[in-house]
């Protein structure tokens, strides 16, 4: 009798044993992987916003704020920075006054022209899109110091550096091989 | 101030100047950063994950499509260069807004693993905002993340073209004038300038998509973030 318990006991055991075996194979093959979260560390539309015109101790969190709420967050302080940067600004070349040049700017978005020409600014389009060869440091130097027609503090408003130091390519991926 | 002021007043203008030139080196003496976005901020400066660039154009090969670059890890020099990776716990979202609310609407993330790139999408997020769920259902691109000194691989899948390595830096800027400006050393550019980040490389990430798969016509919003994995 003792023989016979034990004997179904080991049964059971054993039963059991596989029954997870095979539950916990079942499990590899048809649990969903977890799904990969993340969470934002950088950001980046227009060149050169953070850099000059978020203040040092704000850097990071400008970095992990999403754009629909950099305006509101960031949008006085660009503008006292930009009148900071200088103090005689009115309108610059895109005829904004400096509440609706930082207005534009501390949303931090690049917007895209899907209809034609994609560039920072060419003469004639402006803020379509960013293209590699796009001296947009000199463009935006003449949007914060050049006033209205450009004219104003000509020793800031260009750096002459007009272009890259490699030729870009005419196909893709465009960018020059590495140094 | 007008552009053109009788020599009486240029005393006036010089001190203006002064005065101007010295609020920048106030402003500004704690925050010598690279432009344009190289090194931005403690946080992420010098780090995988650190953004240094962002561009946004119609393809020069075909009028139908948009390419978008993100660089990352600026100024590497040479011979740091073919030592650079991508972080795998890192994943580079490129973030389309199609209606004009600063919020995307699309999205395009692109994961690094065992030496090759994928990129996800376009393809609607499953969240908004600063906290990202990587779409492993969206359509996907790969290829070998190319290597320093070898020929560009390029994926091409679905009129997607992917690629992922070290280029040339294609950002161009006197960042040391600009630096000597802000700091009151100098009053203005030189000319001609000398280009601060010639001759270094970054990690790209170049990726091709028709216009028809982010909003077809019209204008769009875009910027790049970087996300570390949870």
């Amino acid at each position: 009798m003792m023989k016979s318990i034990n004997k179904k006991t080991a049964i059971v055991a054993v039963a059991a044993i596989l029954a997870l075996t095979m539950i916990s194979c079942k499990n590899d093959d048809t649990t969903p992987e977890m799904p990969s979260m993340y969470t934002q560390e950088d950001q980046m539309g227009r060149p050169a916003i953070n850099t000059v015109f978020v203040g040092s101790s704000m850097k990071d969190n400008f970095n992990t704020t999403a754009p629909s709420a950099q305006g509101a967050a960031y949008q006085s302080a660009f503008e006292a920075r930009l009148l900071a940067l200088n103090p005689n600004y009115s309108t610059n070349a895109l005829g904004l006054d400096a509440a609706t040049f930082t207005t534009v700017l501390a949303t931090d978005v690049l917007s895209v022209s899907l209809d034609g020409t994609t560039t920072f600014f060419d003469g004639t389009n402006v803020l379509t899109g960013r293209a590699l060869a796009d001296d947009v440091i000199s463009v935006e130097l003449l949007l914060i110091f050049g006033g209205s027609d450009g004219s104003e503090n000509p020793g800031l408003t260009d750096d002459h550096v007009d272009s890259n130091d490699k030729a870009f390519l005419t196909t893709f991926p465009y960018l020059a091989s590495p140094w | 101030m007008a552009a053109h002021t009788l020599p009486i007043f240029k005393s006036n203008i010089m001190k203006k100047k002064t005065i101007l030139l010295l609020s920048c080196a106030i402003l500004f003496a704690t925050a010598l950063i690279y432009a344009a976005d190289h090194i931005d901020a403690p946080g992420v400066t010098e780090t995988t994950s650190d953004i240094t660039d962002f561009y946004a154009f119609q393809s020069p090969e075909n009028n139908s499509n948009i390419v978008f670059v993100a660089n990352l890890q600026g100024l590497l020099s040479p011979s740091a260069s073919a030592g650079a990776t991508f972080d795998e716990n890192v994943m580079v979202e490129f973030n389309i807004d199609t209606n004009d609310d600063a919020v995307e609407d699309l999205v395009i993330q692109c994961t690094f693993e065992n030496g090759m790139v994928t990129a996800y999408g376009p393809v609607a997020p499953v969240s908004t905002g600063t906290s990202s769920t990587l779409v492993t259902s969206a359509n996907t691109v790969s290829t070998n993340i190319t290597a320093y000194g070898s020929n560009a691989s390029i994926g091409n899948q679905n009129g997607v073209k992917l690629f992922a390595g070290p280029r040339d830096d294609p950002f161009f800027m006197d960042f040391a004038q600009y630096g000597e400006i802000i700091a009151g050393n100098a009053s203005s550019f030189n000319d001609p300038g000398t280009d601060t980040f010639a001759g270094t490389n970054v990690m790209s990430v170049v990726i091709e998509v028709p216009k028809s798969m982010i909003g077809g016509s019209g204008t769009i919003n875009t910027w790049v973030t970087s996300n570390r994995k949870q």
